[in-house]
C-alpha cells in the first residue's frame, strides 16, 4: 500500500524533473545567443543573461546577495544563487558536473576538500586566461591562498574566504576565576579543568567531536604536538606526536566537554558555546559572527578571542583558504561567469564583505583599517598572529578522496573522546588511511 | 489506424505501464548492475573501468560492509518484532468497545503521515542530552540522563525506538482491519466450551489473523530494511559507524567517497537480499496454506 504511494511520488518527482530540465534547456539556448553580450555592453537591446551560482550556506553568500542588485544593474547579467549546506553542496555539484550538465556557471567550492577531485575529474573550466589577462590581478592575493586553487601554473579558481583556528573564550568566566588567557595547550587544559562546572551547566571546553567534521579542527592540535597527517605519501597518524595529540584532544572533550560531543559539528558546538554553556571553544575564525552577533548569541558581549595556543612544537595553527570560486567546465556563459567572479573578488567588494565579517584573501584589505574594522580587535590580532610562516596551509590531508580519509582519521578522534585505546584505534586507522593513499598513487 | 488500435487493444492499454516500469525500474536497476562491475568516481575524464567482480570481492573483505549488514538485520528484526507484538496488542485493545475509538485511530495515523526527516529532527531534539525532554523525563524519575544518540551502545536501541513509535500504528491498523472481519461463530462456540480470554485469543484469533499478519509483517520488514531517512536525519550513521546500516553505507560510498562502482555493487547485494527475503516470506505464506 505504502509502496505504491512511494512509486507515485517518484513518478511525480521525475515528471517535475523533466519539466525542470526542459525549461533549463530552454534557458540555456536562450543564454548562448548572447554569450558574447557582456563584451559589447554598449548594445542597448541585448537580452538579459542569467548565470547560476551554486554556493554554500555561508555568511559570505548572505553578504553577496545584498550586493547583487548593483552588479545586475551595472552589467545587465542576472545572477541566480542556489545555496546548500556544505556536504550537500559537494554532492549536488558533483552529480551535476558528472552528468555533464551545463547548468553551473559559477561554483563555490572548498579547495582543500573538493578541489583536487573536481580538478582531476574535469569539472572546472581553466580560468588561467581570465585571471592573467590583467597582469597584476593576482598580486594582491595572499600567495599561499592562491596555491590552493592552482594546478601547476593553471588557475581553476580564485580564493574567496580564508580562515584559521582561534581560541574562543568567555571573558567573564576567566575574570571571575582569575585565570589568564591560555597561551599554551597545557595552560588551556588547566584552565578548562578549573572552569569545568557541569553541575551549573558549564563545561570547561567544547569543540567538534563528530567523526569527519572534527578532523579539520583537530589538525592545529596535531601540528602543535609536532605531528602531521602524512609525509611523502605515507600515513603518519601513529607517530608518537600524533598519538599525543589524539590523546590530548580526546581527553579535553572526554573530561571537560559537554554531553553529546560525538554528534557535534560546528553548528552544535557553537550553540553550546553561544548559550553560555562552555568556557573555551576552538574553531575557525570565519565563524566568529555567530558568537558576537547578539541576535544569535547569549554571550555576545562576553566573547574573547586569542591565537591558537602553542603546543610542545610551538604554535602551528592551520591557516587556509576555506572557500573559492570556480567556473563550471560546461558552462556556456563563461565570460559572464568571470564578470561575476571579477566583481565579487574585486578589491572594493572584498573590502565591503570583509567589513561584514567575511575574511577574504586580499593583502591590501587586511592591511587597511576598514578591512579589519568590523573584526573584534583581539580576533584581528589572533588572526594576524596565526598568519605568516607559522600557519599551516592545510587542515586535512590534501588528497583526492578527502571524505574517506577524514572518516578514517575521525575514528581515532572518536576513540579518544570516548576514552578508549587511542593507540589501537590509530593503528587500525593507519592501515586504512595508507590504503587510501596507495590507491591514489596508481 | 483505429483498426490497428482495435486489434491491439490489450497492448495499447498496457503500454503506458510497461514503459513506466521499464523507465523507472528496469533501467535504473540495469544501470546500477552495469556500474557494479566498473570502477568509477563520477569523473568526466576517466570513464568507468571494467573490473569484473572486484567490487563485490572488496565488499566482502570490507569490515564496515559486514558491520552495516549486521546493523541492518539487527534494526529490522528487533524493530519488526517489537512492532508486531505491540501492534497486535493495540489492535485487540482497540477492537473492544472503548470510548473515543475514532479519535484514537486518528491519533494513530499521525506518526505515519509525518515526513520521516521531520520526525528525525524532532527526535534529535527529544534525545538531546543536555536539554532534550527524554533526559528531563528521566531526571524527574530520579534516573541519570543518557546520551541517546551519541553513545555507541545506545544509538541503535534509540533509533529502533523511533521506528517503533512511528510504525507500530501501521501494524495495529492493518491487524485491526483483520480483526473486524473475523467471523463471530468460533468465539461463541469457544465460549460455550468454556475457553478463557487467552485461550480464545491464542487458539482462534491468532490463527485466523495469520494472513493479515503475514502481509503486515512483510510490508513492514521490507520497509524497515530500507530505512534511511530517520537514521540519516538523526545520526548520519554515527557516532563513528555505530548506526551505519547498509543503506547509509551505500550513500556514504556513493556520494561522499564517490566510489560509484562499489556503491552500486553494495546496492545490488542489498537488492538481492530484499528480494530473497520477500520471496522467502511469500513461499512461507503459501506453505502455511494462507491465501490472500
Amino acid at each position: 500500500m505504502r509502496n505504491s504511494f512511494v512509486g507515485f511520488k517518484k513518478a511525480a518527482g521525475y515528471l517535475a524533473l523533466a519539466v525542470g530540465i526542459s525549461s533549463a534547456l530552454a534557458g540555456c539556448s536562450g543564454g548562448s545567443d548572447t554569450s558574447t553580450g557582456s563584451k559589447s555592453s554598449d548594445k542597448t537591446e541585448k537580452k538579459v543573461q542569467e548565470i547560476r551560482v551554486v554556493a554554500a550556506n555561508h555568511p559570505w553568500t548572505e553578504s553577496i546577495k545584498k550586493e547583487l542588485p548593483e552588479f545586475e544593474k551595472e552589467t545587465g547579467i542576472k545572477v541566480k544563487i542556489d545555496s546548500y549546506f556544505e556536504d550537500q553542496l559537494t554532492q549536488k555539484t558533483s552529480v551535476e558536473f558528472a552528468s555533464n550538465s551545463k547548468g553551473i556557471d559559477v561554483v563555490m567550492f572548498r579547495p582543500l576538500q573538493d578541489g583536487k577531485m573536481y580538478q582531476q575529474s574535469g569539472y572546472f573550466a581553466d580560468m588561467t586566461d581570465y585571471v592573467t589577462k590583467d597582469k597584476d590581478y593576482t598580486a594582491d592575493f595572499i600567495p599561499s591562498s592562491l596555491g590552493s586553487v592552482k594546478e601547476g601554473d593553471k588557475f581553476y579558481g580564485l580564493p574567496l574566504v580564508t580562515e584559521t583556528q582561534v581560541l574562543y573564550y568567555r571573558k567573564d568566566l576567566l575574570e571571575k576565576a582569575g585565570i589568564e588567557v591560555p597561551k599554551t595547550l597545557e595552560e588551556l587544559e588547566k584552565a578548562a579543568k578549573k572552569l569545568n562546572d557541569p553541575d551549573n551547566g558549564v563545561s570547561g571546553f567544547v569543540s567538534r567531536g563528530k567523526r569527519a567534521a572534527a578532523v579539520t579542527q583537530f589538525s592545529s592540535y596535531l601540528y602543535a604536538f609536532g605531528g602531521d597527517f602524512m609525509k611523502d605519501g605515507k600515513s603518519t597518524i601513529t607517530s608518537p606526536e600524533a598519538l599525543e595529540a589524539f590523546n590530548y584532544y580526546g581527553n579535553m572533550l572526554n573530561k571537560y566537554g559537554p554531553k553529546g560531543t560525538l554528534n557535534m559539528s560546528w553548528p552544535e558546538a557553537m550553540a553550546v558555546f553561544t548559550q553560555g554553556k562552555a568556557a573555551f571553544y576552538t574553531d575557525a575564525s570565519s565563524l566568529f559572527t555567530n558568537a558576537t552577533d547578539a541576535s544569535k548569541s547569549q554571550v555576545a558581549d562576553k566573547v574573547g578571542f586569542a591565537p591558537f595556543p602553542a603546543g610542545p612544537n610551538g604554535a602551528k595553527p592551520y591557516n587556509v583558504t576555506s572557500w573559492a570560486l570556480g567556473v563550471g567546465a560546461n558552462s556556456e556563459k563563461k565570460d559572464a561567469a568571470w564578470e561575476f567572479i571579477k566583481w565579487a573578488e574585486s578589491k572594493e567588494m572584498v573590502l565591503k564583505l570583509q567589513a561584514d565579517g567575511n575574511p577574504g584573501a586580499r593583502i591590501s584589505v587586511w592591511n587597511s583599517p576598514e578591512g579589519i574594522a568590523k573584526f573584534p580587535k583581539d580576533l584581528a590580532e589572533a588572526i594576524a598572529a596565526n598568519g605568516g610562516d607559522k600557519g599551516v596551509p592545510y587542515d586535512r590531508p590534501v588528497i583526492v578522496n578527502v571524505g574517506a580519509a577524514r572518516d578514517v582519521i575521525g575514528d581515532v578522534i572518536l576513540a579518544g573522546i570516548e576514552g578508549k585505546d587511542v593507540k589501537a584505534a590509530a593503528e587500525k586507522a593507519d592501515g586504512e588511511f595508507q590504503k587510501i593513499l596507495d590507491s591514489e598513487k596508481k | 489506424m483505429s483498426n490497428w488500435i482495435d486489434r491491439n487493444i490489450k497492448w495499447v492499454f498496457t503500454m503506458p505501464a510497461v514503459i513506466f516500469v521499464g523507465l523507472m525500474m528496469v533501467m535504473p536497476v540495469g544501470y546500477t548492475f552495469w556500474l557494479s562491475f566498473h570502477d568509477w568516481n563520477m569523473s568526466n575524464i576517466t570513464p568507468p573501468l571494467w573490473v569484473a567482480l572486484q567490487n563485490y570481492l572488496d565488499l566482502f573483505h570490507d569490515e564496515l560492509f559486514i558491520k552495516s549488514l549486521k546493523l541492518m538485520f539487527y534494526f529490522t528484526i528487533v524493530a519488526v518484532a517489537v512492532e508486531t507484538v505491540l501492534g497486535v496488542g493495540l489492535a485487540v485493545l482497540m477492537n473492544q468497545n472503548i470510548v473515543g475509538k475514532g479519535l484514537v485511530k486518528t491519533l494513530f495515523l499521525l506518526p505515519m503521515v509525518a515526513t520521516p526527516v521531520a520526525v528525525g529532527l524532532i527526535w534529535v531534539l527529544i534525545y538531546e542530552p543536555n536539554i532534550g525532554i527524554a533526559n528531563v523525563f528521566l531526571e524527574k524519575l530520579g534516573l541519570p540522563g543518557q546520551e541517546w544518540l551519541t553513545s555507541q551502545n545506545l544509538v541503535m536501541p534509540s533509533l529502533i525506538f523511533i521506528d517503533v513509535w512511528e510504525w507500530t500504528p501501521m501494524i495495529a491498523l492493518i491487524v485491526l482491519a483483520g480483526l473486524v472481519s473475523l467471523p463471530k461463530d468460533p468465539y461463541e462456540a469457544a465460549m460455550i466450551d468454556g475457553a478463557n480470554t487467552w485461550q480464545s485469543f491464542s487458539k482462534i484469533t491468532l490463527p485466523l489473523l495469520k494472513p493479515t499478519l503475514y502481509s503486515a509483517v512483510l510490508l513492514r520488514m521490507i520497509d524497515a530494511l530500507k530505512t534511511f531517512d530517520i537514521i540519516y536525519a538523526t545520526t548520519q550513521g554515527g557516532p563513528g559507524t555505530s548506526s551505519q546500516t547498509i543503506n547509509i553505507y551505500g550513500y556514504v560510498l556513493g556520494f561522499q567517497y564517490f566510489k560509484i562502482g562499489q556503491a552500486s555493487a553494495l546496492l545490488m547485494i542489498f537488492f538481492i537480499i530484499v528480494l530473497s527475503i520477500s520471496i522467502f516470506t511469500i513461499l512461507l505464506r503459501n506453505r502455511a496454506g494462507v491465501n490472500l
